[in-house]
């Protein structure tokens, strides 16, 4: 399998702190990969040097073939990699439809000029961003809520919404940053499943995750952080008998 | 009654002025939390720049229409000098569009002299209303609306308002925030413009009078909180109207100061509801 996201020796300090020390690690084309490890591991660092939040001190990052770690973020969603929950909540005041379109954004190619001047050109593209919203928003199970306050729906939802709105900008890579979190057992199966569906159609993600459960399920392979370092890697049934995996869990008092 | 409703023409047409350059206020704050003074000199620029264009012997229409593309460009040029270099606070900002403001005074006077100018606007008179006023009215009601629809309906208003809600999570979406910030810059100028280039065929335009349009724009705009359109509409309608008011039954020098007081006392009773709505 060919890698769609390599990255490679990759550090980042904060001052005299080491957030992540020589990680390398690489997504392939249609695989889900995990990065688990306790807090303070570096995984939020790791997400925001791919996403382009944060620069590297050293190291680089690859996608496609092409070095993307000098990007700022929004080319790097023009290019797609987009990222959801954590960092990117879904937009107040904004309609759940209107949420999932913004999405298409990043591959929208009309320029503002054609937008003020409602342009055929402009316009053809609208027709597409709307069909291909209701198409997300119907994939991840809210056709129902398209003109609801996207704040109005409850949390498991929020987090369908920002997948059809990742899902609107054409991705090759999903980054999911803890998607689990803070949900309770049905939405998190739900949210799960969701997510198999979507690496069942082809999609490449990495996710990092707590829910010892969810990764297990969702995983093909996992990468685990410990303060700063890649500790472990490989299939989940390969990390979680790993000794030094279950030092890092354990002292972390996890 | 016929001076009644002469006043309330009047009102009515120096209040759109205010509301389309209130409405630059809005779009220009709600993408980029800067409230841009510079705007009335933006207007006055447009206005003086018509002028000379009709002088020249361009047709009008044409020569009001380039007035309102450099002041688009100037309004660009205020967010470029404003907001260029990444990291600058929004209140840092506000301060440098307070000196692009002063700056324009040098130039205005350089190029037009510090004496008042005008153009001609529509002539004659339709059901006894200065066409002019007609002619006011219905394109700030034409632009507010179309402006209304480009936030709603098309993917650059989108991305502008998602801008707006989040800057962080918007970047992450793919939207390039900067880009949006120059882009609320240039059509926050162009209302500007525009409002500049409506009312001076009725009011009489100099270099310093950038000072009633932004206060009296600014004052609309926060009406509706600087961000709701709408309210902006509402509030310069209501200060042009009782500014006409005041200055046709008691005396044009105070004029603005009674609106503006006004206006001040419209905020604090609203202010008083609101705290007593969220004590309640």
């Amino acid at each position: 399998m060919t890698a769609l996201l390599t990255v490679e020796n990759v550090t980042r300090r904060f001052g005299g702190v080491h957030a992540l020390r020589d990680v390398a690690l690489d997504v392939c084309e249609g695989e889900t990969h995990a990065v688990i490890g306790p807090n303070g591991a570096g995984k939020s660092t790791l997400f925001k040097l791919i996403g382009g939040q944060l620069a590297a001190t050293a190291g680089t990052i690859g996608y496609d073939g092409a070095r993307v770690d000098r990007l700022p973020p929004h080319q790097r969603a023009r290019r797609g990699i987009a990222i959801a929950f954590q960092d990117a909540p879904v937009f107040r005041g904004m309609t759940v439809a209107e949420n999932a379109m913004v999405g298409a954004h990043a591959v929208t190619r009309a320029g503002p000029l054609a937008a003020i001047l409602r342009s055929p050109r402009h316009r053809r593209e609208e027709l597409e961003i709307r069909a291909a919203a209701a198409e997300a928003l119907k994939r991840v199970g809210l056709a129902g809520w398209a003109d609801r306050p996207a704040e109005d729906l409850p949390l498991g939802q929020q987090r369908a919404l920002q997948l059809a709105r990742a899902l609107c900008g054409r991705p090759r890579l999903l980054l999911l940053d803890e998607p689990a979190s803070g949900l309770r057992g049905p939405e998190r199966s739900a949210l799960a499943e969701l997510i198999e569906d979507l690496r069942g159609s082809g999609l490449s993600i990495l996710l990092v995750e707590h829910d010892v459960g969810f990764v297990a399920r969702l995983a093909d392979r996992v990468t685990v952080l410990d303060l700063g370092r890649v500790i472990a890697h490989g299939t989940f049934a390969r990390i979680r008998v790993d000794p030094a995996v279950i030092a890092a869990y354990l002292g972390g008092a996890e | 009654m016929a001076e009644l409703v002469q006043y309330l023409i009047t009102g009515v047409g120096v209040g759109c002025a205010y509301a389309l350059l209130g409405s630059g206020l809005v779009v220009i704050y709600r993408v980029t939390r800067v409230v841009n003074f510079a705007q009335g000199a933006v207007a006055v620029l447009a206005a003086l720049t018509v002028t000379t264009l009709l002088a020249a012997g361009l047709p009008h229409g044409l020569a009001e229409g380039l007035g309102v593309l450099l002041a688009g460009a100037a309004g660009l040029l205020t967010g470029l000098v404003a907001t260029g270099k990444p990291g600058t606070t929004p209140q840092a900002a506000l301060i440098v569009t307070l000196g692009l403001g002063v700056l324009a005074y040098a130039v205005e006077i350089l190029f037009w002299g510090d004496q008042p100018r005008s153009f001609p606007g529509l002539p004659g008179a339709t059901a006894g209303v200065q066409t002019h006023y007609l002619l006011i009215a219905s394109v700030t009601a034409l632009v507010l609306a179309a402006t209304a629809v480009l936030f709603a309906r098309t993917d650059l208003g989108r991305a502008l308002t998602a801008t707006a809600e989040d800057p962080y999570a918007a970047r992450i979406v793919g939207i390039d925030v900067a880009r949006m910030g120059l882009l609320a810059f240039t059509v926050g100028g162009a209302l500007g413009g525009l409002a500049g280039v409506l009312i001076t065929p009725v009011q009489q335009v100099t270099f310093d009078s950038d000072v009633a349009l932004v206060v009296n724009g600014f004052s609309a705009a926060i009406l509706g909180n600087l961000t709701r359109p709408g309210l902006t509409l509402a509030g310069g309608l209501l200060l042009g109207v009782v500014q006409a008011l005041a200055g046709g039954y008691w005396n044009t020098s105070y004029q603005t100061e009674v609106a503006l007081i006004f206006m001040l006392v419209v905020l604090v009773v609203r202010a008083g509801r609101l705290s007593s709505v969220e004590t309640a």
